[in-house]
């Protein structure tokens, strides 16, 4: 097993009124292990469509989808809900953490739906994700004492709490400055580098450079498929750093 | 998911809203606590009456003169003159459950003692009237038979006569009071008894010999009311119908003919009060109720609110695993929780008000298991009616419009 992800003629058709809307027609490509793949595209490129079926969301209307080797298209609802919970490490671009909650609740909250993790187990796996992406004295604080960078490591910690097989980030840099973004970007290329396993989401060229390959999507096909001579998110923040002074 | 966990969740939830929470339970907390106090009260009361009418003696029977038709004319039942102490010699010698009668006649007026006044009745009857008003003699002693016969002037006074026309504490035993002009003598005092069922003071009472009152006061030849006594509680249904019969025959009333007295027992007394306050009981708790249900309406419309307001919420539970199932769960037991926590403050509260209710009343206070129970088991039935349908909505989202939605 040396994929993590494989679709296979992949189309989704939605039913607008009378009319069929095509959002992905044929859509194939694998994702192996350790790679940091950026998916970019126009909207209605089809990629956010494309997003929700990679992230157990969606079911395509044909082809195949294959998560770690397990077929996705023919789930039910809840087999669904169990692969998102311990295959995928959903990231937003609004980083949807719950308000008013301190950030180790909020990263313990997809153990919560795992009835095989201990609530020490829980604790235990929280501390150490937040540990990871370096808010480790910032555990008991809420959303709103976080900065926007903060609270998408809040994200990330939660996204990486179940260990999940692969990381599917939706525009996460989109709501967060320049150096932010570097940061988090930078904070992207740790992970990857210790191993995991990344789809980025996003439509700005400049934040797919620090990936090492990129997934065009224009009208529902992939019109681009090529490896990124990948730059260093440190580098770029140093320069920029720079730059300011 | 376990319960466990989803209790937690439901619960670290609920307290993000602290405010809300609180007052979404509120109308819970009205709700139950005044059925519960309603009902409460409702029985604390009935149980206070049904004290009192024991007190005064199940046994008791009273013969009142009914209204009366002369001619096409109805008289009314105060000018029946039908019922006369030959009533009494008729149902002392022939009753065997009655175990004593005597004659009541009732005259008001101002009873003075020198410079002190008090207005007043004095309610005429024989040596037995005492013992069947389950009066006791403090001091002094009853009037005889004797008495009786000469309609001597002496008389017995409650403590409240006493207390009003000898206010200095001297003993009114031996003194001379006057009732519309004619001297009596006190020759007993009575044994204070307090207030009965309908807020009257028994001890303001002036008791004389019946001859006494009819022939010096009154001047008149027949009674008001015959007050009698059954051998025991359970004989006074038997009472009842001897005396019927007995006055019937003593009225020269034809077989069949209606009869011109009314004969009711203590019993009946205490059925009508108890019919009334157990009516009054479940008309409060029934209007309790409706806020009962006020209050579930509140807790179904704060949910339908939660469930707009959190629809983000519910989209990245579901992206990060949740079942259609846990939302569902989670947002009923949200519900539950608030109604179970509201329906324990309310039972509390609700047993607090009518303890201090009862006690301001000086009723015997009384917590009705089978009201608490109903409330509790109410108290889960709203969480889960009015929470079933939000919860259901939150479940049916889609979490991928759910997480878009804004």
């Amino acid at each position: 097993m040396n994929e993590i992800i494989k679709i296979e003629q992949l189309r989704r058709t939605f039913q607008v009124g009378s009319e069929e809307v095509h959002a992905l027609k044929g859509v194939s490509f694998t994702i192996r292990p350790g790679e940091f793949v950026s998916i970019m595209g126009a909207s209605g490129s089809g990629k956010s469509t494309l997003l929700n079926i990679l992230g157990c969301l969606d079911r395509p209307t044909s082809g195949e989808y294959f998560i770690d080797g397990i077929a996705v298209s023919q789930r039910t609802k809840d087999e669904l809900s169990i692969l998102r919970n311990r295959k995928i490490g959903f990231i937003f671009q609004s980083y949807n953490l719950l308000p008013r909650t301190s950030a180790l609740e909020n990263v313990e909250l997809p153990l919560l739906y795992n009835n095989s993790v201990s609530s020490k187990e829980r604790r235990a796996k929280a501390i150490k994700a937040l540990e990871q992406v370096g808010l480790q004295d910032r555990m008991m604080h809420t959303p709103n004492q976080l900065s926007g960078g903060q609270q998408q490591r809040v994200a990330i910690a939660r996204a990486l709490v179940n260990d999940p097989v692969i990381l599917l980030a939706d525009e996460a840099t989109g709501n967060l400055d320049t150096r932010t973004s570097y940061e988090i970007m930078n904070l992207f290329q740790q992970l990857n580098n210790e191993g995991k396993t990344i789809a980025f989401v996003t439509h700005e060229p400049d934040i797919a450079v620090f990936t090492n390959r990129t997934i065009q999507l224009r009208d529902g096909y992939i019109i681009r498929d090529v490896p990124v001579s990948t730059q260093s998110a440190k580098t770029a923040l140093k320069s920029l750093l720079v730059s300011n002074d | 998911m376990n319960i466990f966990n989803l209790f937690k969740i439901a619960y670290k939830a609920l307290l993000r809203n602290k405010t809300r929470a609180f007052l979404t339970m509120l109308g819970i907390i009205i709700g139950i606590s005044s059925v519960i106090a309603m009902v409460s009260l409702g029985q604390s009361s009935s149980q206070s009456i049904n004290n009192q009418i024991s007190s005064m003696g199940t046994n008791l029977i009273m013969v009142m003169r009914t209204s009366q038709r002369q001619g096409g004319v109805n008289i009314g039942s105060s000018n029946v003159q039908t019922l006369t102490a030959k009533d009494i010699d008729a149902i002392r010698s022939q009753a065997k459950y009655v175990s004593a009668a005597s004659p009541l006649v009732n005259a008001s007026g101002q009873l003075v003692n020198g410079a002190n006044n008090w207005p007043g009745s004095v309610q005429g009857g024989n040596s037995e009237l005492i013992a069947i008003r389950k009066y006791q003699i403090a001091s002094g002693t009853n009037f005889t038979e004797q008495d009786v016969r000469s309609s001597a002037k002496v008389c017995i006074v409650g403590k409240t006569v006493g207390d009003n026309l000898f206010p200095n504490g001297e003993n009114p035993l031996g003194k001379t009071i006057r009732f519309n002009k004619i001297p009596l003598k006190i020759i007993g005092v009575l044994e204070s008894k307090g207030q009965n069922q309908m807020g009257q003071d028994q001890d303001d009472v002036v008791i004389a010999p019946y001859t006494t009152v009819q022939k010096r006061i009154l001047a008149i030849t027949y009674i008001h009311m015959i007050m009698a006594s059954a051998l025991t509680e359970e004989t006074a249904g038997l009472a009842t119908q001897e005396i019927e019969t007995i006055l019937h025959a003593s009225h020269k009333l034809k077989p069949g003919q209606e009869n011109d007295f009314d004969v009711r027992t203590q019993k009946e007394m205490l059925d009508m009060m108890n019919s009334v306050t157990g009516f009054l009981t479940v008309l409060l708790a029934a209007i309790a109720s409706i806020s009962l249900l006020v209050g579930g309406i509140g807790i179904m419309n704060i949910m339908y609110v939660t469930v707009t307001e959190r629809i983000k919420e519910i989209g990245l539970r579901m992206s990060i695993g949740a079942k259609n199932k846990d939302i569902l769960l989670q947002f009923l037991c949200e519900s539950i929780i608030l109604s179970l926590i509201g329906g324990i403050i309310g039972i509390l509260f609700g047993l607090l008000l009518s303890y201090a209710a009862s006690k301001g009343l000086s009723w015997p206070f009384i917590v009705s298991i089978p009201a608490v129970g109903i409330s509790f088991l109410v108290c889960a039935a709203t969480g889960i009616f009015f929470g079933w349908y939000p919860a259901k909505k939150a479940a049916s989202l889609d979490p991928i419009n759910a997480l878009r939605y804004e």
